[in-house]
């Protein structure tokens, strides 16, 4: 396999639900190994649509992938089912804290560990629960009554079950407390520089993405339209002022760098 | 004395009646769970694999053979249900997969009679129908054995589903679908599984009810029992199933034999829609329906 090449790159998708609204109109990015790379944007930009697109998930959502190509690890990926990307490595933390409520925490974390079959799975529960600790106080909890941030934990904790080299972290941010989006990046900094882990992180928050990243992407109507070393992005006056919200004389609200070039309705 | 002995033989029958709606309701419940679809072919599964038992029967196989065949047969059914049906149909709307399970049913009505003719065929599975005497009350044998095999069934079921890899990730599709595929969960496979077990769940039924009232197409309509059981136990609760099917089984024989009298008999038909009725107007997710955990 091409141990030189990305480890994900994906090329120029399209992606149209319900064959009518076209979302994606040919984005193309790349993730190294061992890269912390960020997709940033707007509500409705595609960055969820692009993590979808990645998982094979569209399907269920009469989605499809409807021109480009996806390669992880050198080989072709679009098409498989979802659940074979587990198995070779590549985990998707869904968008709004997907934790199975009914079950416990544990048994979330357990079914994190399903395409595994390798009888090292204790062990990495005990990783997951010293990495978390709040997840090993409330083990047999149905995973519906945690907070919001600890369900967060549960769903990365079982991706990590899975034992990944990459991870789709789709907005880890969302709803968390500023003290615990700090704590969530700092373990996924910290599971990138100990154990290699590959991240591509969709974030709306850009500040906290950029600081964190080594290199960004900005999507706007489902296209790339910025990309570049996260301090440069984190530097470039146009991002500072829509997604930073560092400069005074910008519009309010952040519009979009697009929006101001041409009416959206148009592209 | 006597009357009270009477009240227990009527309530025990209940019972046993209520462990056999509990299993046909399970079939459903299962399927519910698993991909929120009511399976409208469950009934229509009973007499598949009734026929399927008593035509292997006729070819002269004994019956732990016709038994095993029969259950391989319920197997095949489930995994080309799921490649053929269930798959193509992923992502769209409950109600169209609603609405395939009707046209699968019929399929399978007229698919299992073109194999095994329509004439009704009685059906011995060697159970003595004698009553037995058991603590001073009168228990009918054979309403015994089958109450007994369907409740060690549910048992397994349960236990399966409750402490198995696979029942976890059962569990965990039940919950969250996509949440469940990502985690490296092959919904294929599970839907199988639980169509699989559908399909065990339909042979049991169809061998007892069938050694009943002989089988023929009206064991399809045995699924009809199973309505109350989960309008009352609600759609995804195997716990409810269980406890709404004894509800059913005792209630109905006591208001047949206690409330019967004064409105002419035949209660024991409409007396559980009644009762499921009044349970949806109180509770509409039925006694133990979740209401999905979560924190407001
Ligand atoms: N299942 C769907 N069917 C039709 N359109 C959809 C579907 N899911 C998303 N879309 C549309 O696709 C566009 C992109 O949505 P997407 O969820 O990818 O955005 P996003 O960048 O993740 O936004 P957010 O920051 O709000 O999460 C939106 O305009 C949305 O309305
Ligand atoms: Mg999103």
């Amino acid at each position: 396999m091409s141990a030189q090449g990305p480890l994900l790159s994906v090329a120029g998708i399209e992606v149209m639900y319900s064959r009518l609204a076209l979302v994606l109109r040919g984005l193309t990015l790349s993730v190294p190994r061992g890269g912390i790379v960020a997709l940033l944007g707007a509500n409705g930009a595609g960055k969820t649509t692009t993590m979808k697109a990645i998982a094979n998930l569209l399907r269920s959502e009469r989605g499809e992938v409807t021109k480009g190509a996806i390669h992880y690890d050198g080989a072709r990926i679009d098409g498989l089912d979802p659940s074979d990307l587990a198995r070779r490595g590549l985990s998707l933390v869904m968008e709004g804290r997907h934790a199975f409520s009914t079950l416990s925490v544990e048994d979330n974390l357990k079914v994190g560990a399903y395409s595994r079959s390798d009888g090292a799975v204790a062990e990495s529960l005990e990783r997951v629960y010293a990495t978390f600790p709040r997840l090993k106080e409330r083990r047999h909890q149905p995973a519906g009554l945690l907070s919001g941030g600890e369900q967060q934990m549960c769903v990365i904790g079982r991706a990590l079950m899975a034992r990944p080299r990459m991870i789709l972290l789709d907005e880890p941010s969302m709803g968390l407390a500023p003290l615990l989006v700090e704590e969530i990046f700092s373990i996924m900094q910290q599971l990138n520089a100990e154990a290699g882990v590959t991240f591509l992180l969709a974030e709306q928050n850009a500040a906290v993405a950029l600081r964190y990243a080594t290199y960004g992407y900005l999507v706007e109507g489902g296209r790339v339209v910025r990309e570049g070393p996260a301090r440069a992005l984190a530097a470039d006056p146009e991002i500072r002022a829509s997604y930073l919200g560092l400069d005074a004389s910008a519009e309010a609200d952040g519009a979009s760098l697009a929006a101001r070039r041409r009416p959206r309705w148009l592209s | 004395m006597g009357d009270f002995s009477f009240f227990l033989e009527v309530v025990v029958g209940g019972l046993l009646s209520g462990v056999m709606y509990t299993l046909v309701a399970l079939g459903f419940v299962l399927i519910f769970k698993a991909s929120g679809v009511f399976n409208f072919a469950q009934g229509a599964m009973v007499l598949f694999a009734a026929l399927t038992f008593v035509g292997f029967l006729e070819f002269g196989l004994p019956m732990w053979a016709a038994f095993l065949l029969a259950l391989a047969a319920m197997l095949a059914l489930a995994v080309a249900i799921e490649r053929t049906v269930l798959r193509p149909l992923v992502g769209q709307d409950h109600m169209i997969l609603f609405m395939a399970t009707i046209g699968l049913s019929i399929f399978l009505e007229g698919f299992a009679q073109l194999i095994w003719g329509t004439k009704v065929r009685g059906l011995d599975l060697g159970i003595s129908d004698e009553p037995i005497e058991i603590g001073g009350i009168l228990i009918s044998q054979f309403d015994l054995s089958a109450a007994l095999m369907a409740a060690v069934l549910v048992a397994v079921l349960s236990a399966f589903f409750s402490y198995t890899k696979v029942g976890r990730a059962l569990r965990a599709v039940a919950d969250d679908t996509q949440a469940a595929q990502v985690a490296g969960v092959p919904l294929g496979f599970i839907w199988a599984v639980v169509w699989g077990a559908a399909g065990f769940i339909a042979l049991v039924a169809g061998l007892v009810w069938g050694a009943r009232l002989g089988v023929q197409f009206a064991l399809t309509l045995v699924a009809l029992k199973a309505l109350p059981v989960m309008i009352l136990g609600g759609f995804n609760s195997i716990a409810g199933a269980i406890v709404a099917g004894l509800v059913i089984g005792v209630s109905e024989k006591l208001a047949e034999i206690y409330l019967g009298p004064f409105v002419g008999g035949g209660i024991e038909n409409w007396f559980p829609y009644a009762l499921a009725i009044a349970v949806l107007l109180i509770r509409p997710a039925g006694l133990f329906g979740a209401a999905r955990i979560a924190r407001v």
